[in-house]
């Protein structure tokens, strides 16, 4: 259960945001979880609600939003959207190509989008 | 009190400050011309019994020093002291993976004369994936008794690593384990998957995962000279 550090490490990010935009309270949190991050969305939502106690965003809501899996081929240059790379079908080929090289470009984020917050 | 509600756009990376902290660790182990390795497996799938066996290898030839991050206990670093090479323990006090900064804290402890530095990750093949540590390479270990449909089931693991450890290869006759499977399923995910069998029983496979890793070193080091 590694969400639990993870979500220390968006608090220090959080509480350094609403300090520099002057927020008295935030009130809302939205992160993206990339697919294959590691990270499990029920997990980080109940480290969350854990965590914020105390903090400045005591009362925030989270909503997250879990980016897809996505590849750019080297072969052809088109971006492939995995559907689901733990699939039995999936298989590591371009669909357009077949070519074998590609890049993953996107699914492995973790990022703070943006916070609702509250001004005096 | 009237209290305005906005909205701030952020887009800051969550792990930003653990990938600053391993980057400036992959900078000073590329000006010392250290290779580090971080391995990852779930408990018990034999790093430390491989790194013992790679550490007796290459003793002779090169500077080798092992981190070994569990969650209590020196154990594992006193198994490695015992062949005879320099050990850290970081011991996480529950957290299930090693983090760039705890491998910061004890980095001034590390001679700056070795070639190859192990980093022997908390047994788990979940959490660890997630974490830089400023690592050359990482390796993704599996042991045979595991069974061979885990690829899939831990595909961050896989996709981050660029070697694929397969051991206690010597229980192969043993179990109903599919080789083959395993490293398709493995190449499937990730096709740049170095794969190398291995026991630390027979030492088959020792040998050429030390060939591999020499190799790695010279062409760091012809690259960087
Ligand atoms: N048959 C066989 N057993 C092995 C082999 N390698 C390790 N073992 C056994 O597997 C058990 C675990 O090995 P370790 O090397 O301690 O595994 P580890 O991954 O370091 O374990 P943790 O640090 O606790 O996660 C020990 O009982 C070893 O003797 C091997 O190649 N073949
Ligand atoms: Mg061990
Ligand atoms: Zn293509």
């Amino acid at each position: 259960m590694h969400e639990m550090s993870i979500v220390a490490d968006l608090f220090t990010i959080i509480e350094e945001q609403a300090r520099k935009s002057g927020a008295t309270r935030v009130t809302k949190v939205k992160v993206l979880i990339g697919e294959l991050s590691g990270v499990v969305p029920e997990l980080f939502r109940s480290a969350f609600h854990s965590y914020k106690k105390g903090t400045i965003a005591d009362k925030a809501t989270l909503e997250i939003k879990v980016t897809k899996i996505k590849f750019k081929c080297h072969g052809c240059g088109k971006e492939i959207t995995a559907k689901n790379i733990m699939d039995e079908s999936f298989s590591y080929a371009c669909p357009f190509c077949g070519s074998k090289d590609m890049e993953l470009i996107s699914g492995r984020d973790l990022y703070l989008e943006k916070l609702e917050i509250e001004t005096s | 009190m009237d209290s305005k509600r906005k909205e701030v756009l952020v887009l800051e990376d969550i792990l930003g400050s653990n990938k600053k902290i391993a980057s400036s660790i992959r900078q000073k182990l590329l000006e010392h011309q250290i290779l580090a390795v971080n391995l990852l497996s779930s408990p018990g799938s034999g790093k430390t019994s491989l790194l013992e066996k790679i550490g007796q290898k290459l003793q002779g030839k090169y500077r080798v020093g092992v981190v070994e991050g569990d969650v209590e206990t020196e154990r594992d670093a006193e198994r490695i002291r015992k062949i005879g090479l320099p050990a850290w323990q970081i011991t996480t006090h529950g957290a299930c993976h090693l983090e760039a900064k705890m491998l910061a804290r004890i980095f001034d402890q590390i001679p700056a004369d070795l070639d190859f530095l192990f980093i022997e990750n908390v047994g788990n093949l979940v959490c660890p994936a997630s974490f830089d540590l400023g690592e050359s390479l990482r390796f993704v270990l599996l042991s045979v008794p595991e069974g061979d449909d885990k690829p899939k089931k831990y595909p961050e693991a896989f996709i981050t690593s660029q070697v694929f450890v397969l051991t206690k290869c010597d229980l192969l006759p043993y179990l109903p384990f599919d080789r083959e499977r395993v490293v398709k399923e493995a190449l499937e995910i990730n096709p740049k998957l170095k794969v190398f069998e291995t026991s630390a029983v027979t030492g088959e496979g020792i040998e050429e995962l030390c060939a591999f890793l020499e190799s790695e070193l010279e062409k760091r080091r012809v690259k960087n000279a």
